[in-house]
């Protein structure tokens, strides 16, 4: 599915990044730890109630181009401004990390393992 | 090509500006994508650490034609047991590390898993350095 789907289907709101949205994405990974998004070999879509510089940079590093941040969590200009900086995607979801989750995978979004 | 860096303590909000300068100069050398991001992952990993574990330190990175050498030295309470901290799961960080995502005892594993060469030493009530090489062609 494209990730204005995503969008539409989360209720969710594109923070910045807006030029990705109609790419076709197929794999998602949701996490807190950022640890263990550091561990992962593939680069899917990452759904994440963790909401701060971190998670940028760990997308960054593990080389993630998107990042839905759920529970109605508002990233920071710093947040955005690092994203950007870094050419990516932030999606922000008033849903909790289950609930988006779930309707992801209901979609058809694959997991990792 | 050497590259240096300052780790202050307690600087979460700096984490990983040591990689991410190490990662934009890697992509600049067209160094592969999947090694880039070995380095840049087990050097993450590394400087996380020292900004949550230790009171400042500084990374040193050298890179050669065909590896990079890296090293993390900082000054803090050191590791009594070495062994003991490379086990998964084996954690002794503070609650403000978890709360940034990471304290998970992940770290020094997920390094050596993503490097070809790492090592260790550290002197309780000193501090801890961590070299690590990764190699260009694999």
């Amino acid at each position: 599915m494209t990730l204005r789907e995503i969008v539409k289907l989360l209720d969710a709101e594109v923070c910045v990044g807006e030029g990705r949205l109609d790419e076709e994405v197929t794999k998602a990974f949701a996490s807190d730890l950022m640890s263990d998004v550091l561990t992962l070999k593939d680069t899917p879509i990452l759904i994440t109630g963790l909401c701060n510089v971190q998670t940028i940079r760990t997308c960054d590093m593990a080389g993630l181009e998107v990042a839905i941040i759920v529970r109605n969590k508002k990233p920071s200009e710093e947040m955005l401004e690092l994203a950007e900086e870094n050419d990516m995607t932030i999606i922000a979801c008033p849903f909790s990390l289950f609930k988006a989750c779930g309707l992801l995978y209901d979609a058809g979004l694959q997991p990792l393992y | 090509m050497h590259l240096e860096y300052t780790v202050v303590e307690g600087d979460f909000v700096n984490a990983g500006t040591a990689s991410s300068s190490v990662k934009k100069t890697l992509k600049q050398l067209n160094v592969q994508p999947a090694v880039i991001k070995r380095v840049v992952v087990a050097l993450y990993e590394a400087e996380v650490n020292a900004i949550a574990h230790a009171y400042g330190g500084k990374v040193l990175v050298d890179i050669e034609s065909d590896k990079i050498k890296m090293t993390v030295a900082d000054k803090g309470p050191g590791i009594p047991d070495i062994a003991l901290a490379m086990q998964e799961g084996y954690s002794t960080a503070r609650p403000e590390v978890r709360d940034m995502g990471f304290g998970a005892g992940m770290g020094l594993p997920n390094m050596q898993k993503n490097v070809d060469k790492m090592n260790v030493t550290s002197e309780v009530g000193v501090g801890t350095t961590v070299e690590m090489e990764v190699n260009f062609n694999a």
